[in-house]
């Protein structure tokens, strides 16, 4: 598949809402999801290998005060829905190039449970 | 066969005096030796991605490595506990050696350790009472480390690497499973619970 008709794909799936959970998501399950696969490198208050997810929800990207993010990141325009998050988490490099976070969650389900918690904590 | 029985602290005291007796290989392992056409692959751009991650993968093991000076100089731990997190220290510090010389080779920059303070402050290891306390927050990362390394498996470009990543998980879930068993906390419910 050619990068064009990847580009154009994830742009069709971003208008047609391409996640069905993400608004069932459930945040008590999203916090336990958070806990084992993203604990590593993220903290809600903190900057640690990766940003502050602090009033994440509805912030532009790469725009966590005093993380060093790549030059992808800094420069991209998204801001983050739940629609934006659906899509980069489940493949982070294909919505954003060049950014350097290696990890992804494919399921729909604990990707809609994550952003209900990441929306909760930003609350 | 012999069973012994043992109350339950007895059996942690005793498994974590045999994990301190484990002998300590002193010398970061060469990960990626004889593997030249990684290097090459790296200097077409081809792997840039993967030498990304293996920096991101070295900004956890610094954490890690001063996560665990905190707990040793927190005046928290009883000794042969402070044994054993030194012990696991020492194989961050193996990890990190291991992956800088690693995203050398391939032609990348090694991300740089912060302060010991800038770690402390993110960890909150001002919250840190007792030695419960230290090592549910060395549990709690070496958890999350395993799932990382876990989870990153499918990025990476080359099988090396993904091997790579395979082995520093190994040695994460074998901490997580002594710090678990110390804390006298339940092994996981089900099977393939890592990484899941």
């Amino acid at each position: 598949m050619s990068k064009r008709l990847l580009s154009a794909l994830v742009a069709i799936l971003a208008a047609a809402g391409a996640s069905p959970a993400a608004s069932s998501g459930d945040a008590t399950r999203g916090r336990m999801l958070y806990e084992s696969r993203c604990i590593a490198c993220h903290s809600i208050d903190a900057n640690r290998t990766g940003p502050a997810h602090a009033r994440l929800y509805g912030r532009k990207a790469g725009s966590a005060p005093g993380y060093g993010y790549s030059d992808a990141l800094r420069k991209s325009t998204i801001v983050w829905d739940e629609k934006a998050l659906d899509l980069w988490l489940a493949d982070p490099e294909r919505l954003i190039p060049g950014q350097r976070m290696g990890y992804s969650v494919r399921d729909a389900a604990e990707r809609a449970d994550l952003i209900a918690y990441l929306r909760r904590m930003s609350e | 066969m012999t069973i012994i029985k043992q109350s339950p602290i007895q059996s942690r005291r005793s498994f974590l005096g045999n994990s301190a007796r484990i002998t300590l290989s002193a010398t970061a392992i060469a990960l990626l030796a004889g593997r030249e056409s990684l290097a090459q692959a790296y200097a077409t751009g081809s792997t840039s991605q993967d030498v990304d991650i293996l920096n991101v993968a070295l900004g956890l093991e610094h954490e890690a490595i001063n996560a665990y000076q905190l707990g040793a100089q927190s005046g928290l731990l009883q000794k042969a506990v402070l044994d054993v997190a030194v012990r696991f220290q020492s194989d961050h510090k193996a990890h990190r050696d291991a992956l800088a010389a690693t995203i050398r080779k391939l032609g990348g920059m090694p991300v740089a350790e912060k302060k010991l303070d800038d770690y402390a402050m993110a960890l909150k290891a001002d919250t840190l009472k007792n030695q419960t306390d230290v090592l549910a927050l060395a549990a709690r990362l070496e958890l999350g480390a395993t799932n990382a390394y876990i989870g990153v498996i499918p990025s990476f470009k080359d099988a090396a690497l993904a091997k790579v990543a395979a082995r520093l998980a190994a040695d994460e879930t074998m901490h997580w499973t002594i710090l678990n068993n110390a804390l006298g906390r339940s092994l996981p419910a089900n099977a393939l619970s890592f990484g899941a």
